[in-house]
């Protein structure tokens, strides 16, 4: 950009973007280079937004050098005959009855060359709704390797598109695939390359030309594609029911008909797609002699998938995941921790003392603070996570764990969300849209947050801390750790049994299948990685951030009003303090003290004024609505050994669990002494009220307790019904309670306590 | 009747038909379809799912689908 020197120094909000003209859309199987393609074509200035309804992310930019043309890229999918949400949103794109959106003008089909039959087949669907397609035959250098030469040429003319042979990692037949986008690309010959079986096919046509009749909204040239789907694809078929109700009762009129003809129906696209790609492939395609019969990827495979090495493997790597998650993003977060402990100073500093001052400090900074805290943890895990999908490991996960988590009612794709648990609910639930099973999907996003999440960390460790002795066991553990170690071993074993119910209870009868593509691997793109990482991360803050914010600003109300009256103890302590000070600051100003000296009076004062300050605290907060809620409900609590403080930190941290720590902190008047964790760990030590029987009991009700709003905001929107995430909230209070109750009814009759 | 779970690592087999018409249609997409040449290459750690190559790629299945697919061993 030239000139940019003169620009002010201010950030400028940026013009707005030019309308668009044009829509060139992204398709094509996962893992072909989608995403790198899209990353070449638009350059760095992306948009990410949402598909109405669901989660799936909407990622769009502008074709570098053509602000008019929007470029987008769709979610991976293996064919138009959608089973994941994700295939969903490509699919509704594709046929143009995305909300929102036109159908594009222009659909970029990226091919794996290594893989030319499968992919071809999603290629030829998409033909048949007669947009204009252009084929980016991607991994030309994947082919080479594998010893394999491909006519180009050849492949163009017998599909009747261009194809454009490329290397999207190192940026190779990019420019020339925009020369084609730009001069124009006409739509596909409109007579079907493949064919159908004729006893499919005359139905398929006199179902077309009905719906055509009934839906003219639908182009023409996809009328045969659409009669086709809704003949074989039950989902595909109801989505008619209401449009085209005589088109719907003629589909169910032919499949009848079809059936009793034992017409092999449902397969016949196959057998006729495949059966026109199968021989042009082989026409095209060349082994070199010195082609291998085992690349590098299947002597990998022999490792990572063997039988014993395999699982060693993964389970190292796990180890190393935890690792990082819990050792090395402390330093980060401490270091946040502190950021927005300094900032809520800086404005304590400007602010006048009031309302509006706490309001902004202790309920928006540190609300705000609450999720940011957990940032790097979650970055971190997106970035693992990043790396397994990009090498293609991600599926041999799947394949070593799925017959283990077949047994309790999950699929072997369920580990990611559940290891993703153990940092946040949120991504994790969201990472569960790879199922393409509804019932593999609802279990595991129903268990996923009993996975003991970095939000419980701070409670565990306080109360760990306060009540269990620490004593050493067995080379570096000790009773503490095991503890610890306990509790997660507790939530992910009843995460198990959560997934084994709904499956034999719940969704009993339902079967579900397993049919995954194992992708070569492939050697990862930081950079990628980095940019999805941050994307996620930004999806997370603000989707968590907006709640959090949101509902730490109202428990902050419920927490200080009504006001509580002044006690005259704490008012004249506080008058005479500040008595105090006014005159010991004249008297130095009178003798011209050093600047010293007022820094040090300065720390006196503070330092007596804390214990006044907290001690009214404390006092508010008894007196507040949570104060009272807190009194009133502990008859409730009492039998798992909670009083009312326990009771108001409850429900104060209903909003995110972590806040439990801040509001014990409050209660106890330390909020504002200096190390108020290590005092707060005291007090509640010396209270009577409490004993390690409590704080087990405590403990375990936060294994299970779904304290946590922005997990039932994203249930909810993962599985667009309150009924799951309201399941969800009451079987988790309920294992909560019963297993605290349990535990501290039998402690006592145990005599502990 | 051989199915595709009869076969051993390493061997190939011609799908000739299904045992059942239960099977899941991705697996149709994926071009498991009469006719196709597979061959196993693995099972996984626990024994269940099972390491297919078809059409030049590597396929997924649990046994539970492999039991309803025929084939004849090449
Ligand atoms: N060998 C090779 N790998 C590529 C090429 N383009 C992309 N990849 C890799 O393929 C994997 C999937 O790429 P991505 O763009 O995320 O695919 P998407 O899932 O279709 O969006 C990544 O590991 C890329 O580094 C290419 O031209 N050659
Ligand atoms: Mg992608």
């Amino acid at each position: 950009m030239s000139g940019s020197c003169h620009e002010p120094a201010v950030a400028v909000e940026a013009p707005r973007a030019p309308t668009i003209t044009r829509r060139i859309a992204l398709a094509g199987n996962p893992n072909v280079g989608k995403t790198t393609l899209f990353n070449l074509l638009t350059g760095l200035r992306q948009k990410v937004a949402n598909y109405p309804g669901v989660t799936v992310e909407r990622k769009s930019g502008r074709l570098v050098g053509h602000e008019r043309i929007e470029v987008v890229d769709l979610p991976g999918t293996y064919s138009l005959n959608p089973r994941s949400i994700d295939e969903r949103v490509a699919y509704e794109v594709l046929v143009g009855r995305m909300r929102g959106e036109p159908a594009p003008d222009v659909v970029v089909c990226v091919v794996d060359a290594t893989n030319l039959e499968r992919n071809l087949y999603l290629v030829s669907q998409i033909m048949d709704l007669g947009l204009p397609v252009v084929v980016a035959l991607n991994m030309m250098d994947a082919l080479a390797e594998n010893g394999l030469e491909l006519d180009v040429e050849g492949l163009a003319r017998r599909l009747g598109v261009p194809v454009v042979p490329m290397v999207a990692r190192k940026g190779q037949g990019v420019d020339r695939l925009k020369e084609i986008l730009l001069r124009g690309v006409p739509p596909p010959p409109a007579e079907r390359r493949w064919m159908l079986m004729p006893a499919v096919a005359s139905v398929v046509e006199e179902m077309a030309q009905r719906l055509g009749e009934e839906a003219p909204d639908v182009p023409e040239r996809q009328r045969f594609f659409e009669a086709l789907s809704a003949l074989t694809s039950d989902p595909l078929l109801e989505t008619w029911q209401q449009r085209a109700p005589r088109f719907y009762e003629a589909a169910l009129e032919a499949r009848r008909d079809l059936e009793a003809r034992r017409v092999p129906y449902r397969q016949a696209e196959m057998i006729g797609r495949y059966g026109w790609l199968s021989p042009l492939v082989a026409e095209v395609l060349r082994k070199r002699p010195d082609a291998q019969e085992r690349t590098l990827s299947d002597r990998i495979d022999a490792v990572l998938t063997h039988r014993v090495a395999g699982p060693l493997i993964f389970f190292a790597l796990l180890l190393l995941i935890f690792q990082a998650i819990f050792s090395w993003a402390v330093p980060f977060m401490d270091a946040i921790e502190a950021a927005v402990a300094w900032t809520g100073e800086q404005v304590r500093a400007v602010m006048p003392d009031g309302f509006l001052e706490d309001l902004i400090v202790d309920g928006a900074i540190t609300g705000v603070g609450n999720v940011l805290v957990f940032l790097p943890q979650i970055l971190l895990l997106f970035f693992f996570l990043g790396l397994m999908e990009d090498t293609g490991y991600m599926a041999r996960v799947a394949f070593i764990m799925d017959r283990l988590m077949r047994r309790l009612g999950l699929s072997g794709a369920s580990v990611v969300p559940l290891l993703s648990g153990y940092a946040c609910a949120v991504p994790a639930i969201m990472a569960a849209r790879t199922l393409d099973n509804e019932r593999d999907r609802i279990i595991t996003i129903m268990v996923t947050p009993l996975m003991s999440c970095s939000a419980r960390l701070p409670v565990y460790t306080l109360f760990i801390a306060a009540f269990i002795p620490k004593i050493p066991v067995l080379g570096p553990f000790d009773t503490q750790g095991l503890a610890m170690f306990s509790l997660y071993l507790l939530g992910t074993g009843m995460a198990f049994v959560a997934a084994w119910v709904l499956k034999t209870f719940v969704f009993k009868g339902e079967s579900a299948y397993f049919v995954m593509e194992l992708p070569p691997y492939r050697a990862p793109q930081f950079k990628q990685i980095v940019y999805r990482m941050i994307d996620r991360a930004k999806a997370f803050v603000t989707r968590a951030g907006k709640i959090i914010f949101s509902l730490s600003i109202v428990i902050w109300f419920l927490a200080s009003f009504p006001r509580a009256e002044l006690d005259p103890e704490l008012t004249t302590a506080r008058q005479e303090l500040e008595t105090w000070y006014a005159h010991a600051r004249d008297s130095l100003e009178t003798v011209g003290a050093p600047v010293a000296a007022f820094e040090e009076l300065e720390a006196t004062y503070e330092e007596r004024l804390a214990p006044i300050a907290d001690a009214e605290a404390a006092r508010q907060i008894s007196q507040s609505f949570i104060g009272r809620l807190g009194h009133a409900l502990a008859p409730m609590m009492r039998p798992l050994g909670f009083d009312w403080k326990i009771t108001a930190g409850i429900i104060s941290s209903f909003p995110a669990r972590e806040v439990i720590v801040g509001t014990m902190a409050t209660i106890y008047g330390v909020a504002r002494a200096s190390d108020d964790e290590i005092i707060l760990r005291e007090v509640l030590r010396a209270d009577p009220a409490y004993s390690p029987l409590v704080a087990v009991s405590l403990l375990v009700f936060y294994v299970f307790a779904l304290q946590c709003m922005s997990t039932l905001a994203i249930a909810r929107r993962e599985l667009g019904t309150w009924k799951w995430p309201a399941v969800m909230w009451l079987y988790m209070f309920a294992l909560a309670y019963l297993f605290s109750l349990f535990i501290y009814q039998g402690g006592r009759l145990l005599g502990l306590g | 009747m051989t199915t595709l779970r009869d076969l051993r690592p390493g061997e190939r087999g011609r799908v000739t038909g299904y045992v059942s018409d239960q099977l899941p249609p991705r697996l149709f997409e994926m071009g498991l379809l009469p006719g196709t040449e597979v061959e196993l290459i693995r099972l996984a750690p626990l024994g269940d799912p099972i390491d297919l190559k078809v059409r030049g790629f590597h396929l997924s299945i649990r046994k539970h689908e492999a039991e309803l697919i025929l084939v004849e061993r090449l």
